[in-house]
């Protein structure tokens, strides 16, 4: 399930077949990895490798905002929403905030549409439901590059 | 005769996989975290599993610990146990295990003390079949890459 302002509902395989094109684009990318899963990070930290980015990765919300708050910026930032010391959607709403304003991709493993919405209603530009795979990422590099 | 091992090998490790699928014990993620696989990261797939062992083990003794426990009352505290638990299971295919894990969660939130028993014997149950199964799989695909690594002298 996809949840974002202006998702397409048809993830097709068009998309991976392209994603090598996306690659000579995404290098420049800076991406942080916000997920108190280590299993989670590793599998994230790999798929973004295979477009060639390389994340920076931390544990909860408050080290991403803590990060952010002393000028690390990011374009993309994919967000787990439950974590300790601080969850996603505070992370999230402290970072809009803050007038951060990277392309931040939610990650849940909470299927209720009521709980996805708000964190929507957060700041996210996109929430997906957990695993994210190669398809979903290529779907928000293509967002990232139409940003920027 | 070379190689010919390693392809007996690579029909055990086929014939094992396909039993997991067939039975719903792993699911097509397993098979993206395969993909992710290559020569710079050759052990991509058991550093993730071994991860997810560890961190699984560490989840089912918490969730024991709570329940257990007579005066027992913090089901939120279960509740993110055991999204943590199946956000990881489904990012490594483990589809059973999450299925487990939604059920423990329905009754975790109906604050169904009884309920949340029996699922933990089943998720402790699914997890160690799984963990079982993976680790058979693992061994398989060692024996492989040695078998496949044997090189027989030539023969003038």
């Amino acid at each position: 399930m996809v949840l974002g302002k202006g998702a397409s509902s048809s993830l097709s395989r068009k998309m991976v077949d392209g994603a090598e094109d996306m690659v000579s684009n995404c290098n420049d990318f800076t991406v942080l990895v916000v997920d108190d899963d280590p299993v989670i990070r590793k599998l994230h930290d790999m798929h973004l490798k295979k477009f060639g980015l390389s994340a920076q990765v931390v544990e909860n919300g408050k080290t991403a905002v803590d990060l952010c708050h002393f000028g690390a910026t990011f374009n993309l930032i994919l967000m787990d929403k439950e974590m300790p010391i601080m969850d996603g959607v505070e992370a999230t709403k402290e970072l809009r905030a803050m007038g951060v304003n990277s392309l931040i991709v939610g990650v849940t493993s909470r299927d209720s549409q009521y709980e996805t919405q708000a964190f929507m209603e957060a700041g996210l530009d996109f929430c997906f439901e957990k695993p994210l795979t190669a398809d979903k990422i290529s779907f928000i590099l293509q967002e990232l590059n139409k940003k920027n | 005769m070379l190689g010919l091992g390693a392809d007996r090998l690579r029909a055990d490790m086929n014939r094992l996989l396909a039993f997991l699928f067939h039975q719903g014990i792993l699911d097509e993620q397993y098979l993206q975290l395969q993909q992710l696989q290559d020569e710079s990261s050759p052990n991509f797939v058991s550093e993730v599993v071994n991860i997810y062992f560890h961190e699984s083990e560490k989840l089912l003794r918490n969730l024991r610990s709570l329940l257990m426990d007579r005066e027992f009352s913090d089901y939120k505290k279960m509740g993110i146990h055991l999204n943590q638990f199946m956000g990881s299971s489904s990012s490594i295919g483990a589809k059973r295990v999450r299925n487990v894990c939604v059920a423990f969660r329905a009754a975790s939130e109906q604050n169904n003390r009884a309920g949340c028993l029996r699922a933990l014997e089943l998720l402790e149950h699914e997890y160690c079949f799984l963990k079982n199964k993976l680790h058979e799989l693992f061994q398989i695909e060692q024996q492989r890459v040695l078998a496949a690594g044997v090189r027989y002298p030539m023969q003038n």
